[in-house]
Order: C-alpha cells, then sequence, then structure tokens
C-alpha cells in the first residue's frame, strides 16, 4: 500500500477555518483559470465583483437584500436537516408563502398598514408550513422518502403561481401582459437606514433560532431525533408530533422569506420571486454547519458573489451564469476539502518510489 | 385526445426520462445517491447541441453528449468516492454547477436550430413486422432511432445487473460493500466505472431533449424532468425493465396539458402541468406505503463506504 487514510481525532478550530479558507482560494485560482480561459484578468474581475457588491454603500445595500432572503431560508432549512429531514422544498415553502401573503396584500389593502403587513406575514408563514407539514406527514407516518417530496412541490407551487399570474390574478390594467398588480403601498414593507425592514426580521429570526437549536427542549429533541430515532424513542419523544412540528417551523420561515421577497422586493407576486434561493440555502446551511452564526457569514459571502456577478455581467459582458459556475466551483471545493478535516492522508514515500522504480523498469 | 398518436407522443415524452432513469438506477446500484441528475441532463443538452450544430454529425452529437454527462458524473465520483463528502449536496452542487454550465454554454445557441440532413437521421424509422401491429406497432414501434435505443439500453441494462456476475457485484457493493470488499471486488473501480456509466446515460436523455425532442435551444430545456427520474427510481423499485413503465407513463402526464387545451375539458393548462410532479408524489407515497424487500433501495445507499471505519 502506497497511501493510506487514516480518521483524525478531533482537529481544532484553527485548522478548520484554515482549511476552509485553503479550499476557498484553491476554488478562486481555477474560477481564475477559467476566466482566463475567457480571455479575461481574473484579478481585475475579482476586484469588480468586490467593488460591485460592497464598493459603495448603495451597493452594500443591494448586497444586503440579497443576503436576507438567503439568510432566513438557509435558518429554516436548517432547522429540518437537524433532525436529518431532507428538506429541499424551501423554494415551493417560499412561493407559498408568497401567495398567501399576496393574497392579502391585494385583496385586503384598506386595513392600516402594520395590521396589514402583520396579517401577511402570518400568512406567509402559514403558506410555507402547510407546504412543510405534507412532506413532514408522510415521512412520518409511512417513512415516505422526503427529499424527492419537497422537490416536487416546489414545482407544483411554481405552477400554481403561474397559473395565478397568467390566469385569475392576471391585472386587466397590464396590457395583456400576464403579470399582478402592483402592490398598493400599504402592502409594502417600510425601509430602514436604506434597505426594507426584513433586514430586522432576519436579525431576529438569526437571534431566535440560535437559540431554539442550542437551548429549548423541542431544538434538542429535533437533534436528538436527527441522531437516532432509536434514541430518540427511548428518551421518551413524541417522533411523530417532532418531525411535524419541526417542518412547520422550518417551511414557516421559509414561507416568511415569500413574504418579505413579496412585498419588499418586488412589491407584487411573480414566479420568479424566489430566484433560486431555496437552493443556494440549502448548500449556505451545509456550509455553515446549521449553526446559525456561520450561515450568515456564508450568506453574505454567497449575497456578495451573486451581486458581484451581476456587476461583472455588465462591465465584463460574462453571462449571468457566470455567477452559477462560480457558486458551483466554490461549492465542489469546500465539499471537497471537508475530507481533509475527517481524514489524514499519509503517503508511504518509500514503497512509493519502489514501485515507481520498478514500473519504471 | 386519447388517440394512438397521444401515446405515441407519451413514449417521446417518456424517453429523455428513461435514459435519465435508467443512470440514476445504475448508479444508486453502486450505493451512490446522485441527485445532479438534472445538472448532467443539462450538459449533455447543451454539448450534445453545440457539437450537433457545429460538426453537423448526429453521432457525434451524441458522443459528445453522453461524455458531457459523464464528465459532470466524475466531479460527484471524485468528492464522493475518493474524498467522501456528502452525496446530497454534492449532488446539488453538480446540479447548481450544470444549470451554469448549460447556461453559460448555450447563450449563443439561444433560438437555434440544426439542419434538416441533421434532423433527418431522427427520422421515424418503422421497424418491420412490429411496426405492422394495428395500434402497437404505431405506439411503439415507428419511431426514431433513439427510441429504440432507449428500449435497448433498458433491456441490457436489466441483463447486466440480474443475469451478469458483474451484476452481481455491483448489487452487492449498493447492498453490502464490507462484504464486496471482503470477497476482494475492486470497489472504488466498480463505483466510479457505475456513476460514470449514470452520467453518460443522464447526458444522452438531455440530448434527447435538446436534439429531437424540442428540437432548438431553449434555456432551462430540462424543467425539472431530472428530479422526476430520481423520483422514478425509487418508483419502479431500482429495476430497469419497470422504469421504461415508469418513463412512459410520466411521459403522458407530461404531455396531457398540452394535448387538453381547447378540448371540453375546461380546465387550465397550468394546472395540468402539476400533473407530473403531483403524480411523483402519489406515487411515492403509494410505494412507501406497501414496502416490500423487492422495491426497497439499495442498503448501503448514501453511506460512504470507508474500509477502515469497519
Amino acid at each position: 500500500m502506497q497511501f493510506r487514510i487514516v480518521i483524525k481525532s478531533e482537529i481544532g478550530k484553527k485548522k478548520r477555518v484554515l482549511i476552509f479558507l485553503g479550499s476557498i482560494i484553491a476554488a478562486l485560482i481555477v474560477s481564475g483559470l477559467f476566466l482566463a480561459f475567457l480571455n479575461l484578468n481574473p484579478f481585475q474581475v475579482y476586484i469588480a465583483m468586490l467593488q460591485g457588491s460592497v464598493g459603495s454603500v448603495y451597493r452594500i445595500e443591494q448586497t444586503i437584500i440579497y443576503a436576507i432572503p438567503l439568510i432566513i431560508t438557509s435558518l429554516g432549512v436548517a432547522i429540518a436537516f437537524k433532525m436529518k429531514f431532507w428538506n429541499i422544498g424551501a423554494e415551493g415553502q417560499i412561493l407559498m408563502g408568497a401567495f398567501m401573503a399576496s393574497y392579502f396584500a391585494l385583496n385586503y389593502s384598506f386595513l392600516p398598514r402594520f395590521i396589514l403587513l402583520l396579517i401577511m406575514f402570518f400568512a406567509g408563514f402559514i403558506g410555507g408550513a402547510v407546504w412543510g407539514i405534507i412532506p413532514a406527514f408522510f415521512r412520518a407516518k409511512w417513512g415516505t422518502n422526503e427529499t424527492i417530496i419537497t422537490l416536487m412541490m416546489n414545482y407544483v407551487a411554481l405552477k400554481w403561481v403561474v397559473y395565478l399570474q397568467y390566469g385569475p390574478w392576471k391585472d386587466p390594467n397590464a396590457f395583456g401582459f400576464p403579470k399582478l398588480a402592483n402592490f398598493a403601498k400599504n402592502a409594502v414593507l417600510p425601509e430602514l437606514f436604506g434597505v426594507h425592514i426584513g433586514w430586522i426580521i432576519a436579525v431576529l429570526l438569526t437571534i431566535f433560532v440560535y437559540f431554539f437549536l442550542n437551548r429549548s427542549k423541542k431544538g434538542f429533541e429535533i437533534a436528538v431525533l436527527g441522531e437516532s430515532a432509536i434514541t430518540a424513542r427511548d428518551a421518551g419523544i413524541n417522533i411523530f408530533r417532532t418531525i411535524i412540528f419541526a417542518m412547520v417551523l422550518s417551511g414557516g420561515i421559509c414561507g416568511i422569506v415569500g413574504f418579505i421577497e413579496a412585498s419588499g422586493v418586488e412589491q407584487t407576486l411573480t414566479k420568479d420571486i424566489t430566484g433560486g434561493v431555496g437552493y443556494t440555502a440549502i448548500i449556505i446551511a451545509w456550509l455553515g454547519a446549521l449553526k446559525p452564526q456561520w450561515m450568515v457569514l456564508a450568506s453574505f459571502l454567497f449575497a456578495i458573489l451573486i451581486q458581484g456577478s451581476s456587476y461583472i455581467q455588465s462591465a465584463f459582458g460574462i453571462s449571468a451564469y457566470s455567477a452559477q459556475l462560480l457558486e458551483a466551483i466554490v461549492l465542489f471545493f469546500v465539499l471537497g476539502s471537508d475530507f481533509f478535516t475527517r481524514y489524514k492522508l499519509i503517503i508511504d514515500w518509500p514503497s512509493l518510489l519502489r514501485r515507481t522504480k520498478e514500473n519504471g523498469k | 385526445m386519447i388517440t394512438v398518436a397521444f401515446f405515441k407522443a407519451a413514449i417521446i415524452a417518456g424517453i429523455p426520462l428513461l435514459f435519465a432513469t435508467l443512470g440514476e438506477i445504475i448508479t444508486e446500484k453502486s450505493g451512490h445517491l446522485n441527485l445532479g441528475v438534472e445538472g448532467m441532463m443539462l450538459m449533455g443538452a447543451v454539448i450534445g447541441f453545440q457539437v450537433g450544430y457545429t460538426t453537423n454529425s448526429p453521432l457525434l452529437a451524441l458522443l459528445f453528449a453522453a461524455i458531457a454527462g459523464a464528465l459532470g458524473a466524475l466531479i460527484y465520483a471524485f468528492l464522493t468516492v475518493s474524498l467522501r463528502a456528502n452525496q446530497v449536496v454534492s449532488g446539488l452542487a453538480l446540479t447548481i454547477f450544470g444549470t451554469g454550465f448549460a447556461g453559460f454554454v448555450g447563450k449563443s445557441l439561444m433560438g437555434m436550430k440544426m439542419t434538416d440532413q441533421f434532423n433527418y437521421f431522427f427520422r421515424d424509422l418503422k421497424i418491420p413486422g412490429l411496426g405492422d401491429i394495428p395500434y402497437l406497432g404505431e405506439i411503439f414501434f415507428n419511431h426514431d432511432i433513439f427510441v429504440y435505443l432507449g428500449y435497448v439500453t433498458a433491456i441490457v441494462l436489466g441483463l447486466y445487473l440480474y443475469n451478469t456476475g458483474k451484476g452481481l457485484n455491483l448489487r452487492a457493493i449498493g447492498e453490502n460493500p464490507a462484504a464486496a470488499d471482503a470477497a476482494s471486488i475492486p470497489i472504488t473501480k466498480y463505483k466510479y466505472l457505475h456513476i460514470l456509466l449514470g452520467g453518460a446515460l443522464c447526458g444522452l436523455g438531455g440530448a434527447y431533449l435538446s436534439l429531437v425532442y424540442v428540437p432548438v435551444w431553449q434555456e432551462n430545456i430540462t424543467a425539472g424532468r431530472g428530479w422526476i427520474a430520481v423520483a422514478l427510481v425509487i418508483f419502479s423499485g431500482w429495476n430497469p425493465y419497470k422504469a421504461i413503465a415508469g418513463a412512459f407513463l410520466f411521459g403522458g402526464l407530461d404531455i396531457i396539458g398540452f394535448r387538453l387545451q381547447g378540448t371540453a375539458i375546461a380546465i387550465s393548462q397550468y394546472i395540468f402541468d402539476m400533473a407530473p410532479y403531483v403524480a411523483t408524489i402519489v406515487i411515492l407515497v403509494l410505494v412507501s406505503l406497501r414496502k416490500s424487500k423487492k422495491n426497497a433501495p439499495p442498503k448501503a445507499l448514501s453511506e460512504p463506504y470507508f474500509r477502515e471505519e469497519r
């Protein structure tokens, strides 16, 4: 055997961070080669990305607006992931939350602003929660694979919103364009410091989820169930109820994102309201090791990547898809680097050299 | 409405699903859950289209589509087999990569069409004898050669899995890698080869969409079919023969909304577009209700195997 792999004992935090940074740098180098292949100077592109995302107050605000849905959605999916429940359905939960919130925005705009927004907030939560309960029920009752169910429900929600947008909810004053009417002013989230107040919701939810996962009894039960269903049962945890509860919370929090994006950003309901946030958030939750504080950091990293990519798109004429490619390359490297935090590669140089020599003969 | 033409169209709509489902079956049989099907299909679709567009050669287009899918799978295989990364996240990352890749490469192909000469390669060819059976002949045996390639692939994979020693080895790896290892089956080699083969099949499935089914390049041409294929694997109980039936059933659901337009059934097409997704959910729930050993997933699915951890 020329090399073997052994499991590492606990590694220090410092080393973990170093490995993570190393993988990011490796990803930047590979992406840089890709950019060079396109006849672009990678350094110029990276600097432009930073300028485009954090180069001015306005751009920082835009980056924060991108980060808000990423933070909240990753908090939502993290609760499910803690239970080893693969909730890939954040996209659908966001859409249904947006749909519910939009119903009230469009039909009850005569209500006072604060009350209307409060109703929309809870409507969004319920929309997402209902979309979360369905796969949770099947999983809890019959052990149905939740990965595919949650995914399929994304498409059902998407088709539902498309149906509304092209059918019954189409704005008659839009000259035939398949779009909904814009929300009345009452139904739009106010701004504070240049960003809609969704950021306050994000901060509060981060604190809430942190304490929920780390300090509450329910959060503990979810973690135990994630570790082992047998242990959970022996500890007297009601498995059925825990799964349902966790998914109400997980889906509901994602539903709130739908409310925030519809009310604060788009100011209407569209089929593109998620912008793929539901999928990116899964990655963020995993990168942040399901720890809210790290997930917030990862969300900002991705927001910078997305905002920066849309900036270089106009500055260098690079396809908008380059953001997705960069995202994936970073991911591949971070995924791969995890190996080095868990295992140690021991290369037996003498025997390797001996073997090479023998082969050379 | 529900006529011979409808069933024939259902077969055609089912072919991309069939290739992707077969690819994912062979991948999962090696114990690896690759959720990158959608990404690999997109990679195959765009590379197949690009190569077909530049060379005007259908065979080269198919070859490179398969290679593109396999290269996507190679990234996944390196991460999950060699580096033992989380399979779910690695698969998702591959889908993101494939979507970005297809969008990036396909930007200059938007709305492009193949030449008539190219399309002639994929004309309907009636199989002598079988094609003359009333109704069934027209539905099953009067298609382009890609469809027949799908039939053949499913049957060959079925024979390979259940009737050859190598197929048995593969199933052993998916069920109990430690035992397979003890029987000195080269696990890593098997896993790599079958994950790559799975990727190649997914790439072909995507190429059918861009080269024959649509056949104009459009953004996000797969529209979630990769995910339906992942569900079809469960539906077919990891059995290539049953995958044929599943793929064609879902092919039918895929086109039913479009077909019912303008008929007496006054339901919006957008509602019918939900059909394949809702049906997937219903079928998965039904499958989980009647749990049997025969339809069970490979036991070691999505568990990384590490010899030293035994």
